[in-house]
């Protein structure tokens, strides 16, 4: 199971070290600094690295790594799924997971790695549950604890830890009995030169927000739920019940939580039709040529919106890394901000909003080194978006009803369609 | 003091309320200070020095002199401040063994409190107290919370019994927790099952042989309930338990299939994929035309596809799993190509999986898309994945015949682009292509040749060799272009030496008139000035080849070569079998058998997928399933039992050659076009029934009697050279090698006598058998099959009679063993069990092999990582033995030793004693690290050997008795 977990910033400092089994020494993360040398970008460190009597599994958010020592057969994923949580139940917390964050609340960290965790088995990962072991900290609190001294350290035994539904405490209270849902879908696309597409799927998600009194049970039904074949869900979704009427009941958790992840390919929108099928929102017409012999090389680039169901496409950010023969780019943007980082070679185009009457484009040239022959490669351009109200697969809640309770709560649902990784090559 | 505290205080109030606070008290005597306000009255003041001295631990910093102060604070209602303090006692209680007892009686209290939330966390801590004599204290506490009323008192207890375990597991067996945890297994509530089955199997690893997770129907049905209700860490303990359970017949089979099914769409990743594993492992018993088999199949699609778009840590997991998967079934994500096309923001790590998984997947059906997917990566920036993509070209082409020609004109663009590595790259492929191919797409050479002065690493020049000198009739200039590499002939790197040399021969064999004075030079070149072995040997056989017989000269050099296929990357079929048993562990994102690489003789057990039965397919060897089956082997007898059970274990895989490996597989002749000049080439020389090297040496050793005296070579020094061949190739000096005994004499085998020894050459261990027949009549149809045994020793292929045996007739075989066998434990450790069959009957017979052979080449270790393993093993882990009579000096025994893998690693001289440390890898992965004293004048030498698995200390110190004593 897990040894031990060690904190490491991007400039390779140990900021903390927490074990559960025997100490383990720091020297054994010098392993882990060897790979972080050669690995040419932060991201390259590879997730399983192994040493004479350890392993090391790492994964890498908000630019820290969280490298867990392992001795034995463990499952790696496990071992990932576990630093992830531990990552979210720090965002979850204290706002956002810094080092300075993490310092600042290093007893909370702490306690909460002790609680997370026995002799290397999870013990309490689920938000609910934590937090009614160790209260997250807020200022109000801080103040009060240290007037009153009373403690962040809940003094019952948490009661959803037993239950039939362990995600969920018992005694909830609301005054106002609210549930939200937010169906978030991302495309993720890679579009050749000529604009046909290679691949496209949705990443979709639903999360939730549920504040009801009681033990509400509820269910979730959709107008197509056919779209829905490739599902991951939250453990309080029951399963038999979808299996057999493609509806989802459960009794939600209290507060926050992912509902289900789904993903949709174009083999299952459009069981015989092929990739192209699936909605692409932009479209780009790109003209980036480099010519031999000379120093100057052309830049053009168009947006503009596709299929997009009758909603604007927002927040439009072009990001492209230019070959390393640019020296710098002079471009004229018909709207929004663009910048070049001449020494990343990074091009940002922040757009705004698509007007389908008036397209927006980013015109000009490039300098290149003189006398370098024209750059190998070409770039690829990333692209992300907002379309709000509307999700690009077409999946639409039906209803949503509650049983088990007698009050009348107060419904939502919002749809989202995000850019995930949305790439063009030129 | 008080003013101390107070301006302390102050200064809290005035910064920033948050734990920082705790990190800026670095000025002097701040241990003093802390230990005022941990004696401190006020509850308030006592826990903001108790959070200052956790902070301080945290950072690395030594509070260990507080332990009596903070051991005072443990006493209190409050229950944060109680969680301080324990997690304080965890972290010194180690390094503070008397003071811990001071904390043994609230521990005691706290298990009767009645909060069970206290209960939980004082038996919780306890197990955390990794104290000898604070564990004799927890045994009553943790009996009493092992029967707890309340299920999370019962399931943190369950855990206890592990880490208990952990620090002393006579104790735990003797105190009978191991039989309550058993019956947890049946507890009401499902988080007590999961932390049951978790403890247990983690206990169980530590214990291959106990039979501590029995699993039977019954309970499966158990774990089967518990798995819907517990949560999802606890989900993943019971599917990887289920996966050891083989079913009975196919019907429970699918019924366990049905029910593990929907934790395919559970959102944590690793439950998805343990479930895809125990799904993978019985599926293999159903029947394929079952309709439920192929509903199946097309289930476990979409979870591996979700896999793909979670954080790209758990992608790489995913991949190399899927890697697994694609090579068992391709069935399963045949449809699913797209999802593996690269991102250019992918980290390279997933970046290099995806595009080995295309490769799998490709077909004629994708392989337009994927060579166009491939092109594009060819012009990225990445040079490692620009490489492998060019590489992948290649492999499509030799994997899909129709996309051959499509994949060589893909390569020559991409030689246009001039690129360098990209053209290097391009080459070395081309060169297979041709392998894969021949007298095909050979008018692409004029483009090749355009780009041989660009050429600068070892492989792609070699390549380029090779192609000049295969079809060096086809290329007019062929002298002048293999000529100019000659210049800088000593500069070059081995394989380009070898392979120059070949391809000019190769080029004199063809056009004899114009380039003798080349052939001379180059012959010259590597037998009269190289230091290389190899190089020197390969240079003599083809002067001596071309100055006996130029005919079969043409023969052996010119001879056709095996063609390649792209099965050469594929893992073999019984390593995979043993891996998709292992899906989701670190063996499976390795590649390796879990013995490989797991430190210590765990007695990992070899798992093996069940076999199918039921209708249609019940034929399919019927025992497998049962051998799979028996989680613990009984340990093994010492004298062979008379035939009966060990007839069904030693032979159930039918005495017919191995099944695990069929000829001697071709991946080392597509390496380089040398390689199979040793291989294929030999062979003709030699008579053709050679097949490996295991026979070479005898070859060898006879050729140079004929060796022309007009050779006009150094022959002295040549002849040894030849001779030393026999011995073993590369090595410096012979390893050791037991005189032959006899293991099975003639009146207890029919007639058959058959006496033998061990031995290792080139890092092939080999069995060398002598088989005389003193029977009247003839003896046919050899075959030889081992008993499990401690070091997973098996046959590597069939045993080489090839002609029947008459009368009084002896033969000598060699018998190339491997080390991935199924392992189990014999008594001795080095006891081996042989079963051979002839057409007279099966006889059985058992030897002991010195250790010695399994110790592997690559055994060397840097000083410092030996200092630190040394000191990292535990005493009670080292052994002393004297070896008596022996005169040696050091430094001839640490060369004796070294011709046995046994590498010196540093010396030392105190007061006239020598002190040698050495170290040796065993093929299965165990270090062996020892200290050898010798003292001048002196015969008799004291060894002292550290091992984390000191079972093998008796065998290593036989070794060395037996090395330093011949």
């Amino acid at each position: 199971m897990i040894h031990s977990l060690f904190l490491v910033n991007s400039s390779g400092d140990i900021f903390l070290e927490k074990h559960w089994k025997s100490v383990v020494s720091r020297s054994v993360c010098d392993y882990f600094f060897e790979a972080q040398e050669r690995a040419s970008e932060p991201e390259n460190v590879p997730p399983v690295i192994p040493t004479p009597h350890h392993y090391l599994i790492s994964v890498l958010r908000h630019r820290i790594y969280f490298v867990a020592v392992i001795q034995s057969e463990v499952p790696p994923l496990f071992v990932i799924e576990f630093l992830h949580r531990v990552v979210d139940t720090f965002q979850d917390y204290f706002g956002v997971c810094t080092e300075a964050a993490i310092k600042d609340n290093v007893v909370v960290v702490y306690e909460l790695l002790e609680e997370m965790l026995d002799n290397g088995f999870p013990l309490a990962t689920e938000s609910n549950i934590l937090k009614e072991l160790i209260k997250p900290p807020t200022i109000l609190r801080t103040v009060v604890n240290t007037i009153t001294g009373s403690t962040n350290v809940g003094e019952q035994l948490p009661t959803g830890q037993l239950s039939v539904v362990p995600w969920r405490r018992t005694g909830v209270k609301y005054t106002n009995n609210e549930a939200y849902f937010d169906v978030v879908e991302e495309i993720d696309a890679i579009i050749d030169k000529s604009g046909s597409t290679i691949t496209a799927e949705i990443q979709g998600v639903i999360d939730a927000c549920v504040k009801l009194t009681g033990m509400p049970d509820l269910t979730l039904s959709f107008m197509n739920p056919r779209l829905l074949d490739d599902v991951s869900f939250h453990p309080c979704v029951r399963f038999k019940r979808w299996e057999a009427e493609r509806i989802l009941s459960f009794i939600p958790p209290d507060g926050n939580f992912r509902l289900l992840s789904y993903h949709v390919s174009s083999q299952n929108l459009h069981p015989l039709r092929s990739a192209s099928l699936v909605a692409i929102p932009v479209y780009v017409k790109h003209n980036i040529t480099f010519r031999e012999g000379s120093s100057q090389g052309r830049f053009e680039l168009t947006l503009g919106p596709k299929q997009t169901m009758g909603k604007g496409v927002e927040a439009v950010l072009v990001s492209s890394q230019l070959p390393r023969g640019v020296l710098n780019t002079n471009l004229n943007p018909t709207q929004g901000t663009y910048t070049f980082d001449p020494v990343t070679k990074l091009l940002s185009w922040d757009v705004g909003k698509i007007n389908p009457q008036k397209l927006p484009s980013l015109k000009g040239s490039m300098s290149l080194q003189a006398g370098a022959s024209k750059p190998d490669e070409n770039p690829t351009i990333n692209i992300q978006f907002k379309i709000q109200q509307s999700a690009l697969s077409g999946l639409k809640v039906n209803r949503l009803d509650m049983y088990g309770e007698k009050y009348k709560p107060f419904k939502g649902i919002k749809y989202m369609t995000k850019a995930g990784k949305f790439q063009v090559r030129t | 003091m008080e003013w101390a505290n107070q301006l302390c205080e102050n200064r809290q109030f005035g910064s920033k309320m948050t734990d920082s606070k705790y990190f800026t008290t670095t000025k002097k005597g701040e241990i003093f200070e802390l230990k005022a306000e941990l004696n401190s009255d006020k509850k308030e003041k006592k826990k903001e020095a108790v959070k200052k001295v956790i902070a301080s631990m945290t950072v690395g910093k030594d509070v260990s002199a507080l332990f009596p102060d903070v051991v005072n604070c443990m006493q209190t209602d409050n229950l944060e401040l109680k969680k301080l303090v324990y997690l304080y006692l965890m972290n010194y209680a180690k390094s503070q063994p008397d003071m811990a007892i001071m904390a043994v009686n609230t521990f005691v209290k706290d298990c009767e409190d009645p909060n069970p939330l206290i209960r939980a966390l004082a038996v919780r801590t306890m197990g955390c107290i990794r104290v000898d004599k604070i564990t004799e204290y927890l045994c009553e506490p943790l009996r009493k919370c092992l029967k707890d009323e309340d299920p999370y008192v019962r399931k943190t207890a369950a855990v206890c019994v592990a880490k208990l375990h952990d620090i002393n597991a006579q104790l735990v067996e003797d105190q009978g927790f191991l039989d309550t945890l058993k019956d947890l297994i049946s507890d009401s509530n499902p988080m007590v099952v999961a932390n049951a089955v978790a403890a247990l199997s983690e206990i169980a690893e530590s214990h291959p042989n106990s039979n501590l997770l029995d699993l039977n129907p019954q309970s499966i049905n158990k774990l089967l309930t518990a798995l819907n209700e517990c949560t999802e860490w606890g989900q993943i303990f019971i599917l990887d338990c289920l996966a050891n359970y083989t079913p009975r017949d196919d019907r429970e089979s699918q019924s366990i299939c049905e029910r593990v099914t929907p934790r395919l769409s559970h959102a944590n990743s690793a439950v998805v994929l343990s479930a895809v594993k125990v799904l993978m492992k019985f599926m293999e018993m159903l029947p394929k035309d079952l309709d439920y088999y192929g509903t199946l199949l097309k289930k476990l699609a979409p979870p591996l596809v979700t896999l793909l778009s979670a954080e790209p840590e758990l992608q790489y997991v995913a991949l190399r799993n899927i890697n697994l998967i694609v090579q068992k079934r391709p069935e399963i994500l045949k449809h699913e190509m797209k999802v593996f096309f690269v991102k250019y923001n992918d980290p390279i790590y997933v970046k290099l999986e995806k595009l080995d998984i295309m490769i799998r997947l490709a077909s004629q059906a994708n392989i337009a898309q994927v060579l166009a997917e491939l092109k594009e990566y060819a012009t990225e920036v990445d040079v490692d994945f620009v490489r492998k993509a060019v590489r992948a070209i290649g492999r499509c082409a030799i994997k899909v015949e129709q996309s051959a020609e499509r994949c060589v004109s893909t390569l020559l663009d991409l030689i246009q682009t001039k690129v360098n590595y990209v053209v290097q790259e391009a080459i070395v492929v081309i060169k297979d292509i041709f392998r894969k191919y021949p007298n095909k797409y050979e008018s692409v050479i004029a483009t090749l040749c355009e780009n041989l002065d660009s050429l600068d690493e070892p492989e792609a020049r070699a390549a380029m060799i090779w192609i000049v000198g295969e079809y060096a009739e086809r290329i007019d200039n062929a002298d002048e272009l293999l000529e100019s590499f000659l210049e800088g002939f000593h500069d070059e790197s081995t394989q380009v030496q070898l392979q120059l040399l070949t391809a000019i021969v190769k080029l004199f064999l063809k056009k004899p008139t114009e380039t003798q004075e080349l052939v001379q030079q180059v012959l010259s070149l590597a037998t009269q000035d190289s230091d290389n072995p190899d190089l020197r040997d390969r240079g003599y056989i083809y002067w001596r080849l071309l100055s006996t017989d130029p005919v079969a000269a043409k023969e052996v050099v010119l001879a056709e070569k095996p063609l390649i296929s792209e099965e050469t990357d594929l893992i073999e079929p019984t390593l995979l079998e043993e891996l998709i048993c292992h899906i989701g562990t670190l063996a499976s994102v390795y590649h390796k058998p879990p013995s490989a690489f797991v430190e210590g003789s765990r007695g990992v057990m070899h798992k093996r997928l069940p076999a199918r039965t039921g209708s249609g397919e019940g034929t399919e060897s019927p025992d497998v399933g049962n051998v799979a089956g028996g989680s613990a082997p009984e340990a093994a007898p010492s004298i062979i039992p008379s035939q009966g059970d060990l007839l069904g274990d030693l032979l159930n895989l039918d005495l017919a050659p191995p099944t695990t490996t069929g000829p001697p597989p071709p991946t080392s002749g597509m390496q380089m076009g040398g390689m199979d000049l040793l291989g294929g080439g030999l062979d003709s020389l030699l008579g053709g029934d050679i097949g490996g090297s295991p026979a070479m040496g005898a070859g060898f050793g006879a050729a140079p009697a004929v060796m022309p005296a007009s050779l006009n070579a150094p022959v002295g020094g040549g002849l040894g050279d030849l001779f030393d061949l026999g011995g073993g190739v590369g090595m410096p000096m012979g390893a050791y090698i037991p005189p032959k005994t006899v293991w099975l004499p003639a009146m207890k085998a029919k007639g058959l006598e058959i006496s033998g020894t061990f031995a290792r050459r080139a890092g092939v261990i080999q069995m060398e058998l002598v088989l005389t027949n003193k029977a009247m009549s003839v003896m046919t149809d050899f075959a030889i099959q081992f008993n499990r045994n401690s070091f997973g020793l098996a046959p590597a292929g069939p045993l080489q009679v090839l002609t029947p045996l008459g009368p009084n007739q002896t033969i000598e075989v060699s018998l190339p063993l491997s080390t991935v066998g199924p392992v189990m434990k014999m008594d001795p450790l080095n006891n081996l069990q042989v079963a051979v069959k002839n057409n007279i009957d099966v006889f059985y017979f058992s030897c002991q092999y010195p250790i010695s052979m399994l110790f592997v080449e690559d055994g060397k270790m840097e000083r410092q990582v030996f200092l630190a393993t040394w000191k990292d093993i535990p005493n009670d882990n080292e052994s002393q033995f004297q070896i008596q009579d022996c005169h040696l000096n050091s430094d001839a025994a640490s060369n004796k030793l070294q011709g046995s893998n046994i590498f010196t690693i540093a010396k030392r001289t105190v007061e006239g004693q020598d002190m040698l440390y050495m170290a040796i890898k065993l093929s299965n992965g165990i270090w062996v690290l020892a200290e050898l004293k010798m003292q001048a004048g002196n015969p008799n030498y004291t060894i002292s050997l550290k091992c984390r698995a000191p079972e093998v200390s008796q065998c290593v110190f036989q070794c060395y008795e037996a090395v330093l004593k011949n």
